[in-house]
């Protein structure tokens, strides 16, 4: 059996095939089907065999992106419920985002920030409130609502606020560490939600608990974004290019600083990182993609209010990083999905198959215990178990470890005016799923 | 204007006092366990909550069995206090024991994880009983003290209005000033007072002068999640109403207290707590009158929040703490 296990391992035309196999029976199922939620997810889990495969990155990313953009929204379109699984897949990859975003805060740079939820909620606000006619109420000149165009500038615009609100946050909390930024975020986050929750007096610009209800939709070419398999789209290019920013910076030189005030701030001060412009550029630049996102959110949702930015979305993004491996990007993209889904489809699903059981009279489960009321006690009991017993994660961060041997010895060919020997990238270096 | 802020110090001072005293009893848990294992015990809040609902659960079921009318309210709720304690007490011990002993050498972000953790379970399983029982999570305890007095202080001098407080106040004022002197006498007069002092100071060296260092730490966390449990008792008493969810706010608004007065500091912890509940309360009684109406009383917890940041930023010792260099 080991042996066996052994040779699929090293071979690549059996993986290729199995996973091929694996896909098509997947995707016939979902496309067959009228509602099925397994095969929808039968059918994303494929990427993560994808992940474990020995394929090259390319021909890696090159699969990912065919079973995105063609072969899932292609399927699932056959049935009723196309819409409801586009809406989770958008839920995904959003979440997924804010999720490598505040990676790069917690499992990169160490600063464990528990109110990062703010930046989407501020990201979120900024194309609300300008593409409804609340921004009447304060703007001297403008016609608003804005159009459907400026959507797309409004990402832009979405995270630079988001990183600007990073900056401001940062610069307060540079002074305290470890457990008191926690405290500190935690309370930043919740001043935020105050704040835009009580902000139509004296003037009226968020329109406090109310909301902000008919944000216009994006436009692109003359035609309306409305429905999430449109958004899909949007978000999964927003999504591949946060994954490659995250992965350019993870092995750049603000990554290794990150890294470097991760694990011992008063050394890496000592080596000459400087402590102050790595950690702003961290909350900056983990701040900004949940700007991103925020925007396309409230384009989405067409409705911002504070409810959707409570200290519990922030807790659940911490516990998506935690439970993928903090600092591991192929970990946090596993988490925030696994995470997202169980949100949004397993709970819900076991929820109404419990009513129907109810409702036959098989047995009764009285209403509190109703699992999809259980997130806090799942959240709670998921960051407890791993950080006990798997403190990095389902797949965990790796470092590049370098053989000190091979690298005296390519040094010493390197002067002799040879070849230099590094270590494999390919192998360290393995692509993630999307 | 200065009129008008004047008038309603007697009310601002005497809710102020009870909040404050709500507290400094709470953040004395936060201050203990930092003192002595440097860790933040987020879950402290919720333990003073569980405390609430333990509490009220034991009077109601008491009054079911009819013992409420027959014994004083006071005997009552000293019965209360002293069980509640007892059994958040070893809730927080087990607590330790589960989430924060295995990983006292982890970095120090894994234990402040659990601690979250062990919060958010706390809340949905007290929501679970309370729902499972009750029917709805918001429970509302029975009423021990319904006397109002009233304070003439318009009689001191025509500025003030008088003030009006329910007897409950005196008892949890008393109440937690009787826990906090207790506790100042027990860290500094008792051996195990002494054995928590020196485990603070140095872990390893009061092992090697054969202090029990585990046994130290659960007895810290048996006494300040025990007084946490009390403290939630207390505020049920007060303020009637109780939720799973009030344990959060509180708590980070004693944890402020803390680090207002100094984290690690019993004394500074009682004083942080007694200050800022008066500094919220004349917040939220004046700050739509100060600011013109542009900022509410709903920016009250905003200014708990603002007072933490700015004592972060500019005194992070706090107000009796002494200031900590950094060991490499």
């Amino acid at each position: 059996m080991k042996s066996l296990w052994k040779k699929y391992k090293q071979n690549k035309l059996v993986q290729g095939i199995l996973l091929l196999i694996y896909i098509s029976i997947t995707s016939l199922s979902l496309f067959m089907a009228q509602k099925s939620v397994t095969a929808f997810l039968l059918l994303l889990s494929s990427l993560l065999l994808l992940y474990f495969t020995n394929f090259k990155n390319l021909t890696k990313w090159l699969i990912a992106g065919i079973v995105l953009v063609f072969l899932l929204p292609f399927t699932a379109s056959n049935g009723d419920a196309y819409q409801s699984y586009m809406e989770v897949a958008t839920l995904v990859g959003i979440y997924i985002s804010m999720a490598l975003g505040l990676n790069i805060v917690v499992g990169m740079a160490g600063l464990l920030d528990l109110g990062f939820i703010a930046f989407f909620a501020v990201g979120a606000y900024t194309y609300g409130i300008f593409a409804t006619v609340q921004a009447s109420n304060f703007m001297p000149f403008g016609t608003f609502p804005l159009s459907g165009e400026s959507f797309w500038l409004f990402i832009l615009i979405g995270c630079f606020v988001a990183a600007l609100f990073g900056i401001l946050l940062g610069i307060p909390v540079l002074r305290v560490k470890g457990d008191y930024l926690a405290i500190v975020t935690l309370g930043f986050g919740e001043i935020i939600r105050i704040i835009f929750n009580n902000l139509d007096r004296p003037v009226n610009i968020t329109n406090g608990a109310m909301g902000i209800p008919s944000v216009t939709p994006p436009r692109l070419f003359g035609i309306d974004f409305l429905y999430p398999s449109q958004f899909y789209y949007i978000v999964l290019v927003i999504l591949l290019f946060t994954i490659f920013t995250v992965r350019r910076f993870e092995h750049s030189k603000i990554g290794r600083s990150w890294k470097a005030v991760r694990e011992n701030e008063i050394a890496a001060q000592a080596m000459g990182v400087p402590l102050v412009r790595t950690k702003l550029m961290a909350f900056a630049i983990g701040a900004s993609f949940s700007g991103m996102m925020g925007v396309v959110f409230a384009a989405k949702q067409a409705f911002v209010d504070p409810t959707s930015f409570t200290l519990l979305e922030s807790i659940t993004i911490l516990v998506m990083v935690i439970l993928g491996g903090m600092g591991s990007v192929p970990g946090v993209i596993l988490g925030a999905a696994v995470m997202t889904i169980l949100n949004l489809q397993v709970l819900t699903e076991v929820t109404s198959w419990l009513n129907q059981l109810n409702s036959t009279g098989a047995f009764s489960i009285p209403d509190a215990l109703s699992p999809s009321k259980m997130q806090r006690l799942i959240f709670g009991l998921l960051l407890i178990l791993f950080a006990l017993y798997r403190p990095k994660g389902l797949l965990p961060a790796k470092n590049h470890v370098y053989n000190e041997k091979e690298l005296q010895e390519g040094s010493a060919k390197e002067n002799k005016g040879k070849q230099e020997v590094m270590p494999d990238h390919s192998q360290i270096e393995k692509a993630q799923e999307v | 204007m200065l009129n008008e802020i004047l008038q309603t110090i007697p009310q601002v001072v005497i809710d102020g006092l009870t909040l404050g005293a709500v507290y400094a009893v709470i953040a004395l848990g936060y201050t203990m366990v930092y003192g002595i294992l440097e860790l933040i015990n987020f879950a402290h809040g919720e333990i003073f909550m569980s405390g609430a609902f333990i509490g009220t659960a034991i009077l109601i079921v008491l009054t079911g069995m009819g013992w409420v009318s027959a014994v004083p309210a006071i005997v009552m709720l000293i019965t209360v206090l002293l069980l509640t304690a007892i059994l958040t007490g070893l809730l927080g011990m087990g607590i330790e024991r589960v989430a924060y002993r295995p990983l006292r050498n982890a970095p120090r972000l894994i234990p402040l994880i659990t601690a979250i953790g062990i919060s958010f379970l706390l809340q949905d399983i007290v929501r679970f009983i309370a729902e499972l029982q009750k029917g709805n999570y918001i429970v509302t305890g029975p009423n021990l003290f319904k006397d109002q007095l009233s304070i003439k202080a318009s009689s001191i001098s025509s500025i003030f209005n008088d003030a009006s407080i329910k007897t409950s106040f005196v008892i949890v004022l008393v109440t937690a000033v009787i826990m906090m002197i207790g506790l100042d006498l027990f860290i500094n007069r008792t051996k195990w007072g002494m054995a928590m002092r020196a485990v603070a100071q140095d872990r390893e060296t009061a092992s090697l002068m054969t202090v029990n260092v585990n046994k130290v730490i659960s007895i810290t966390f048996f006494i300040g999640s025990a007084l946490g449990g009390a403290t939630g008792v207390l505020f049920a008493v007060q303020y009637g109403t109780i939720d799973p969810y009030i344990g959060f706010i509180l708590g980070l608004k004693a944890f402020t207290a803390a680090v207002l007065g100094g984290i690690g500091n019993i004394r500074g912890a009682m004083l942080g707590g007694l200050l800022l509940g008066l500094l919220e309360m004349f917040a939220s009684a004046n700050l739509t009158l100060l600011s013109g109406g542009v900022f509410g009383a709903e920016y009250k917890d905003v200014f708990a929040f603002a007072i933490l940041i700015i004592v972060l930023l500019f005194k992070p010792e706090g107000l009796l703490g002494k200031p900590v260099t950094e060991k490499v």
